[in-house]
């Protein structure tokens, strides 16, 4: 697969985790990596899904508080920054991406892109024609007001993403 | 300025950088050392920049297109536009909107800042809660952002620590930075869970999309724009660029020049109505559903129509409030944006913003920090000239302030262009060759006359010039006068060196060696008939002048120039000036013919050097050296040839990195500054000793920065050239 490398090393340097799993194997991918409880949104990716994983993919306001974990696709990734692009939708992928400490994204392989310019080849048509909202998401929150870096500030303070090499 | 308000403003600034100093230079200096990191990172820094100027004058040219576009698409959604001629149309518009809500949260937001929505608000009984950590500890200790990113630079640890404890009485006490942080979440995450309105601003607004761009790391932006059921963006409407694709330049340079992080954690693209199901906490445990969102953009004009029609100003527009232009200033690093700042907006492109938005007076009260050493330009990412918008503003500001007396007087003996607000000391500094011409031909006498402490409180008192300054020392040798005395008669010499009004009267050892130096090489010497090109007066922001001396200068040059010969300077902030300043002062073919043939003379023997291979220079013999360029020869990247001959003839070089020696001209001698230039000169000190200890030649090219190393190392300094003869 072309960039995965690279977008790895940019993630070694951003200091978020990773998975590398073939789709059959998410659901043991994930079990690894989820602090119970977990909330999430269902995966927009043929042939992959949270089924499997102890997930509550339809999560109420009281979830988002106390849920652990939140999993959600990440539909693109650029691979000099590390960088994931989580699209908002009718279900919880925005909430459960932001609330809970940790982050897991589920990313397929085929969906990195080499760098800036190609994501916005491709965010273009998206935004103009499909009025898209997405976040283009770097590594955790931080912040560096309170007089030094802190990861976790309002949103996660930990990310990982697990890549599905096989699509 | 009257003596009074000098003191003042002397006295502020000193209680500023006592209080707020140390954290300031810290988090700003970390700040630029972080951009000049991390552009390094960018295959194509300069053609980025370029790509982004491109995208912002396109823009604000097509802007009207632009806002109908953006309107149709934000309308064509569901969403509401308004366009807000001032602060309070945009305010009576945000309240009607709140309509019963009870509380607003808010995402960091400078346009907000500039029409005061919070007080408007609370003055209506809703409350307001600013949801970024920085903006939320000023807002518990009721304290103005100090910087346009990161607000609460001028707070320590500690200071956020003892507020908390006081304000909240946590147990056990806050004490680390994570402590606070995760209690500042939990405070505000409650916040946000009951809040009616979310109100953000927008980096950027994309019309082919109704897009809204925002720049956050914190993920307040996110939360704020997801939770309450209504969310309105205020922005200026500069923001609004022409396609999402070009947005992808300024994503890449917005962090990196900055606060020199790549990417900031997030880039939010909103394209509204935003589909994510708004959560509802009063009703906790049902599902979420339905994305009734209400969305209300609101374009900020309250000044900016004005500008845009302002071919000086316009350029303003174009900022995309990164900040590199604050942490890149020697001053703002040590004072930060409570002493460099007007009512809204800090650093040195506030100058443009302040004029533009709330008006002269405004501008004024900070202007004067800009010494125009032009840091910034190289680090703007739209390539910004912020300096000449600050010219540009002090020179209305002297159009606009009233005549004196004292003023009257001194006009008939220093005559120029300008009109009788100019204040004395301004037109003191402007005619500093004049002052010099007089001062040399009774150079005992007027040196003694300058020491004497009833002359310098006179000095003080009427035009500024602080008496703790060593004032430079008059020669009764000129440069020219020891020129014509050598009898060498030159008919058709190879190069022109301009004796500069400083080289000439005061650093003369540094024009005798630059002669003696081009000879040693081979080139035969003459001097311009032309000394003063303009650049006191410029930075006095007294345009007419500065152009009048420009139009002299490239008089009496043309010949020369026409006999292409080269002109060597030996003063860099002059060089500059021919180079930089002087295309917006003279017609564009004649500006660039100059810009062309002038050269520093370290240029033009390294250029000999590179040709002929020898010469009759000095050898080093691994004398060590530190090296401080001039912050203005740094900027046109003129001061790798001066390492490079120095090297070439064996000597051993180690250069600063401070990015101005704080005298910057006349800067360092006015009463109201002379603690500030002396800081900005001791963070220099500290750099020169750390480097070579006590033990290497200290060399400068800038006849300031001599000045100012001079005083605070107290030993001497010298040209580079001088080493070479
Ligand atoms: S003027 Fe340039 S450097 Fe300064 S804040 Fe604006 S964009 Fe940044």
């Amino acid at each position: 697969m072309p960039h995965v490398d690279q977008f790895l090393d940019s993630l070694e340097r951003l200091e978020v985790g990773w998975t590398r799993t073939p789709a059959k194997e998410l659901s043991s991918a994930l079990d690894d990596v989820l602090l119970s409880p977990s909330i999430g949104a269902p995966l927009p990716f043929d042939g992959l899904s949270l089924e499997g994983a102890n997930v509550n993919q339809q999560p109420s306001p009281a979830d988002l508080e106390s849920g652990s974990t939140g999993v959600t696709a990440a539909r693109m990734a650029i691979a000099s920054y590390g960088s994931i692009l989580i699209q908002s939708d009718t279900d919880a992928t925005e909430a459960a991406s932001l609330f809970p400490d940790r982050h897991v994204a589920v990313l397929r392989a085929s969906d990195i892109v080499p760098d800036m310019p190609a994501a916005f080849e491709r965010l273009g048509p998206a935004l103009r024609n499909d009025a898209v909202t997405t976040i283009l998401a770097t590594g955790p929150s931080a912040t560096a007001d309170m007089g030094a870096l802190v990861k976790g500030a309002h949103g996660p303070m930990e990310v990982h993403v697990i890549l599905v090499e096989d699509r | 300025m009257p003596d009074v308000s000098r003191r003042t403003k002397a006295t502020k600034i000193r209680r500023l950088m006592e209080a707020e100093g140390a954290s300031v230079a810290e988090n700003t200096q970390g700040f630029n050392a972080g951009r000049y990191a991390s552009v390094k990172g960018l295959d194509d820094y300069e053609g980025l920049k370029q790509r982004a100027r491109a995208i912002k004058e396109d823009a604000i040219e097509r802007l009207p297109e632009l806002i109908d576009q953006l309107r149709t698409q934000v309308e064509g959604r569901g969403g509401s536009v308004y366009w807000a001629d001032d602060a309070a149309d945009a305010n009576r518009y945000i309240a009607e909107v709140a309509g019963d809500a009870d509380r607003f949260v808010k995402s960091k937001s400078m346009t907000s800042e500039e029409i005061e929505v919070n007080e408007h608000l609370k003055a209506q009984g809703v409350e307001v809660i600013e949801t970024d950590l920085g903006e939320w500890v000023l807002q518990v200790a009721e304290e103005a952002p100090s910087h346009i990113v990161a607000p609460a630079i001028h707070k320590s640890r500690e200071s956020i620590a003892a507020l908390f404890n006081e304000r909240f009485d946590p147990e056990p006490p806050l004490e680390t930075a994570e402590e606070l942080t995760r209690f500042a979440r939990e405070q505000l995450g409650r916040l946000i869970q009951g809040a009616d309105v979310g109100m953000t601003g927008a980096n950027f607004i994309t019309a082919d999309s109704g897009t809204l761009a925002l720049v956050t790391s914190e993920g307040n932006a996110r939360k704020t724009a997801l939770v309450p059921p209504t969310h309105i963006a205020v922005a200026g409407i500069e923001k609004i660029i022409p396609t999402v694709e070009d947005l992808q330049p300024f994503v890449e340079l917005i962090g990196r020049s900055g606060t020199g992080q790549d990417l900031t954690s997030y880039l939010s693209l909103l394209t509204p109505p935003v589909p994510s199901p708004v959560p509802d906490f009063d009703r906790p445990d049902e599902p979420m559903e339905g994305s009734e969102r209400d969305f209300h953009l609101v374009l900020l004009d309250n000044g900016r129509t004005a500008m845009r029609d302002d071919p000086q100003l316009r350029e303003t527009l174009y900022c995309i409030r990164c900040g590199a232009c604050a942490n890149s200033c020697a001053n703002f690093q040590q004072v930060g944006g409570h002493a460099f700042g007007g009512e809204t907006y800090s650093g040195g492109i506030a100058t443009g913003w302040e004029a533009g938005v709330h008006g002269l007076e405004s501008a004024a009260s900070f202007n004067d920090l800009c010494t125009g050493c032009t840091r910034c330009v190289n680090a703007c990412p739209v390539n910004i000239d912020i300096p000449w918008i600050n010219v540009v503003v002090r020179d209305r500001i002297n159009r606009e302030e009233a005549p004196s007396a004292v003023n009257g007087l001194v006009d008939g003996l220093l005559p120029n262009d300008e009109p009788s607000g100019v204040p004395l000391a301004r037109k003191a500094i402007a005619n500093f060759d004049t002052l010099a011409r007089w001062g040399s031909r009774v150079a005992p006498l007027a040196n003694w006359l300058a020491r004497q402490s009833p002359v310098r409180w006179l000095m003080d008192r009427l035009a500024g010039i602080d008496p703790r300054r060593e004032l430079p020392t008059l020669r009764s040798t000129t440069l020219r006068s020891w020129f014509a005395d050598r009898d060498t008669v030159v008919s058709d010499p190879d190069v022109i060196l301009v004796p500069d009004t400083y080289t000439n009267y005061v650093w003369t050892q540094r024009g005798t060696a630059a002669v003696r130096a081009l000879e040693a090489v081979g080139l035969s010497v003459d001097l311009a008939d032309v000394g003063d090109v303009g650049r006191p007066a410029l930075s006095q922001g007294m345009i007419s002048t500065a152009t009048a001396r420009a139009e002299t200068v490239s008089e009496v040059l043309a010949p020369h120039v026409e006999a292409n010969r080269t002109i060597i300077f030996v003063e860099p902030t002059d060089l500059a000036m021919l180079k930089r300043e002087y295309a917006k002062l003279l017609p564009a073919a004649e500006a660039e013919r100059l810009a062309d043939a002038s050269q520093d003379v370290m240029s033009v023997l390294r250029e000999q050097l590179e040709t002929s291979g020898s010469s009759r220079l000095s050898e080093g013999k691994g004398q060590r050296l530190v090296y401080h360029s001039h912050c203005q020869q740094r900027t046109l990247d003129l001061e790798s040839p001066t390492v490079d001959v120095l090297e070439r003839l064996g000597f051993d070089v180690t250069t600063t990195s401070a990015e101005c020696c704080g005298m910057a001209g006349s800067f360092g001698y006015k009463s109201e500054y002379y603690e500030l230039s002396m800081r900005v000169g001791e963070a220099l000190r500290d750099e020169v000793q750390e480097l070579e200890g006590t033990e290497a030649t200290v060399v400068a090219s800038g006849v300031s920065c001599r000045e100012q190393l001079e005083a605070v190392l107290d030993r001497d300094v010298v040209h580079p050239v001088q080493l070479l003869v």
